[in-house]
């Protein structure tokens, strides 16, 4: 059991944390342009993808470094030559360009590297036990994960709060009109976040690819938890992305864990009269307990947790 | 519009047109496969104009608009299958009547939750919600049936007239006939006093307020509504297709109807019907013919996003007051001179695609022969790529160089319709698009 929960805790804050590097990027773009990027979770499909066919040809280092640029450059782009242009269509626009963005995105990857997952592998040089708690080992690599999201965390953090980039896009969040009046090149800071922003979930991505599957479904099934999150989390609020970021990855790992049914609480007798409800395990109904708490959150306290303004 | 325009033949040739367009459809085109794609287009009609109710009249972006024309379906299904185990005296053309039930009763139940915020807010929601109804319809097997999904026999149900449904023109009537009900009443509330609210909230939901409706309450009738005629289409497809699976309720075919709406035009009632038929043309079509069309569709899409946000409907109505005031010839010329360099890039981008994919999914076990445009090209020598390349980048240049004609043939039109409006440039968003996205 103690074996179960720390595994679980673990997993859960490296999920969290995943979760969380790509619901920053999403949120800040979200807070600061008004735009939910549903290509978001696509930029982290391509992180992995670029990761991959950097590791097969010069080595995963190089690709960690690499990759991430390429997937900023992108959005660096999608964002100058695409979202700039629709955005005077208004916010429906915008948010239907990044949907077929994101479609056309997954065909591409279909294209390119098949339908089937991809080999993408761990490092060996990665690639041992980092330690052993009773009979169950953990692998170094996922520490290695949780570091490197840590890391970003702390980077973002300081970035943000500590230098003048962060502050000027701080000061965009809240009045883009007072910032352009100040000499700043707005429409050039809503580039360079959505393009950071990315470069984030493509890092994730490239971190990810060999620890998860890659393959080219990985976005639509990762997309929508991150709305998810953005949601319960309050939108355009970071410290609440970060507190439903790890919410959800925990409540999932540890869902995921549990393999009781409410058969095995009331008897089956009682469960029959229950049909399908009787005999699920929480594991089989973990997909759907983001979505849940989606829904109770936006009837509860539709502001999110810790959001400011009424979502 | 005038008391007596209601009554005056120009408001009615449109239905008595259709309604000979939805008979008469059969006897020209008779052949099983062109019959079985008219009955997916009649149900893609129902469910693109249902759609349009949130997205063009009400200004409500919905990426979960499927969970009602598939929760309907299912309910069909076990309707179908009930009435057939019990033999009650229920003919099929009234099971569409409970599948709409269906996707009402479930519009108010989740309409109540999502139905709060407009916008972004609503979008999401939606989204949720449909996910939240796909993953749970993968774990009520007893319902939903599982991977394999849900089957039923038509032909089962009390025969009607002597009627059973078994043939497919027999279904193709079936659906026509509910098309044009379906149709016909969604126009209907569009000229409503409530049609006109829908209208309001998108455009401006704090004066809608201010004026004394609650933009909420809009919204969920609206939504309610969408609701019961997507249910419509979503019996319709339990009875064409007698099975049902949890992919009928998924994210894919909730993007497949707000494709099929915007691509048609969601800011015009007859946009979405221009659409669904357009769409699933394509889909049956392009899917034979290549298999890189998924990636067309998409690509298809971010252009009308970017460049027409009004859709193909949009675009065709701005040549409505040149065509009236008989001026539409002089726009001819610079249209053709446009069409050569853009047919050219559409060729050079056609071939890359087909090149590319060809070269990726194909040639380790097909070879590098590429057959497109009538010619086998090798895919493997770098002059089809350099030639498509080439097509594309001056078809690009060209047609930049040719949108000056164009453009100035507008503003000759327009200067000469409509004296008073605004440049040439305004006209090419058509206005109806740019009420419908708001800012």
């Amino acid at each position: 059991m103690l074996e179960l929960i720390t595994f679980s805790t673990l997993n859960g804050l490296l999920y969290g944390m995943l979760l969380f590097m790509m619901a920053s990027g999403l949120t800040l773009i979200f807070s600061m342009m008004g735009v939910l990027n549903f290509a978001h979770a696509s930029f982290y499909m391509l992180g992995a993808y670029f990761g991959f066919e950097i590791s097969r040809r010069i080595g995963f280092w190089p690709g960690f470094v690499v990759a991430p640029l390429l997937v900023g450059a992108v959005g660096a782009l999608v964002e100058r030559y695409g979202l700039r242009r629709v955005h005077r269509y208004g916010h429906v626009a915008e948010l239907l360009f990044t949907f077929g963005l994101a479609f056309v995105l997954e065909e591409l990857v279909n294209m390119f590297w098949g339908k089937l997952p991809v080999d993408y592998r761990v490092p060996p040089s990665l690639d041992f036990v980092a330690f052993r708690l009773f009979d169950t080992t953990y692998p170094a690599y996922r520490m290695f994960m949780l570091l490197v999201a840590v890391a970003m965390f702390a980077f973002l953090i300081a970035v943000l709060t500590r230098s003048r980039v962060g502050l000027i896009i701080q000061a965009a969040l809240t009045h883009p009109d007072m910032v352009a009046m100040l000499g700043h090149n707005v429409p050039r800071i809503f580039m360079l976040v959505f393009g950071v922003g990315a470069a984030l979930a493509g890092l994730a991505g490239v971190i990810a690819g060999p620890a998860l599957v890659t393959q080219p479904s990985m976005a639509a099934l990762l997309g929508p938890i991150l709305f998810v999150v953005i949601v319960v989390g309050g939108l355009g609020s970071l410290a609440g992305a970060f507190v439903a970021s790890l919410l959800i990855g925990l409540v999932q790992t540890f869902a995921v864990a549990i393999n009781v049914s409410l058969a095995d609480v009331v008897g089956a007798e009682a469960a029959a009269r229950l049909g399908d409800l009787g005999t699920v395990t929480v594991a089989q109904i973990a997909p759907v307990i983001p979505y849940l708490l989606l829904v109770l959150v936006l009837i509860f306290r539709p502001k999110g947790l810790m959001g400011t303004r009424e979502t | 519009m005038s008391e007596g325009a209601i009554l005056s033949w120009r408001s009615w040739a449109p239905w008595v047109a259709l309604a000979l367009a939805l008979v008469l459809l059969p006897r020209l085109l008779s052949s099983g496969s062109s019959l079985t794609m008219m009955s997916l287009m009649g149900i893609m009609i129902i469910f693109a104009l249902s759609y349009n109710m949130l997205l063009g009249q009400t200004g409500m972006l919905s990426f979960g608009h499927a969970v009602y024309y598939g929760l309907a379906g299912f309910v069909a299904i076990h309707a179908m299958n009930a009435i057939a185990q019990n033999k009650w005296a229920i003919p099929l053309p009234v099971i569409p009547l409970i599948g709409g039930l269906a996707g009402l009763a479930f519009g108010i139940l989740f309409g109540s939750v999502s139905t709060r915020r407009g916008g972004t807010v609503f979008a999401m929601i939606t989204l949720g919600v449909g996910e939240l109804v796909a993953s749970s319809s993968l774990i009520l097997r007893s319902f939903f049936g599982g991977e394999s999904g849900i089957t039923a026999n038509r032909t089962k149900l009390m025969p009607l007239f002597g009627y059973k449904f078994g043939p497919q023109i027999e279904i193709y009537y079936l659906i026509a006939g509910w098309a044009f009900i379906a149709i016909l009443a969604m126009y209907a509330i569009t000229r409503t006093p409530f049609g006109r609210m829908c209208n309001a909230v998108r455009e401006n939901p704090e004066r809608a307020e201010f004026i004394g409706y609650s933009t909420q309450t809009v919204r969920f009738i609206a939504f309610c509504l969408a609701g019961f005629f997507a249910g419509i289409a979503g019996a319709l497809a339990a009875i064409n297709f007698e099975i049902m699976n949890a992919l009928s309720l998924g994210a894919a075919q909730s993007g497949t109807v707000l494709l099929m709406a915007f691509i048609g035009g969601i800011g015009l009632f007859w946009g979405p019907i221009l659409g669904a038929i357009l769409v699933t043309f394509l889909q049956v079509t392009l899917s034979d013919l290549t298999g890189a069309w998924m990636l067309y569709f998409g690509l298809l899409f971010i252009l009308v996003v970017m460049f027409a946000p009004g859709g193909i409907a949009g675009w065709l109505a701005l040549h409505g007051p040149a065509l009236r005031s008989g001026r539409l010839g002089r726009l001819l010329p610079a249209y053709a001179l446009a069409a050569v360099p853009l047919a050219m890039a559409a060729a050079g981008a056609i071939l890359i695609v087909e090149l590319a994919h060809h070269m990726l999914v194909k040639a380790s076990s097909d070879g590098s022969l590429v057959h497109v445009f009538f010619t086998t090209l090798d895919g493997a020598s770098p002059w089809p790529w350099l030639a498509a390349l080439a097509l594309l980048g001056v078809g690009a240049a060209l047609t930049r160089l040719a949108w000056g004609p164009v453009r100035s043939a507008w503003a000759a039109v327009h200067a000469a319709s409509a004296p008073v409006d605004g440049p040439a440039e305004a006209a090419v968003v058509p206005p109806a698009a740019q009420g419908v996205l708001p800012t």
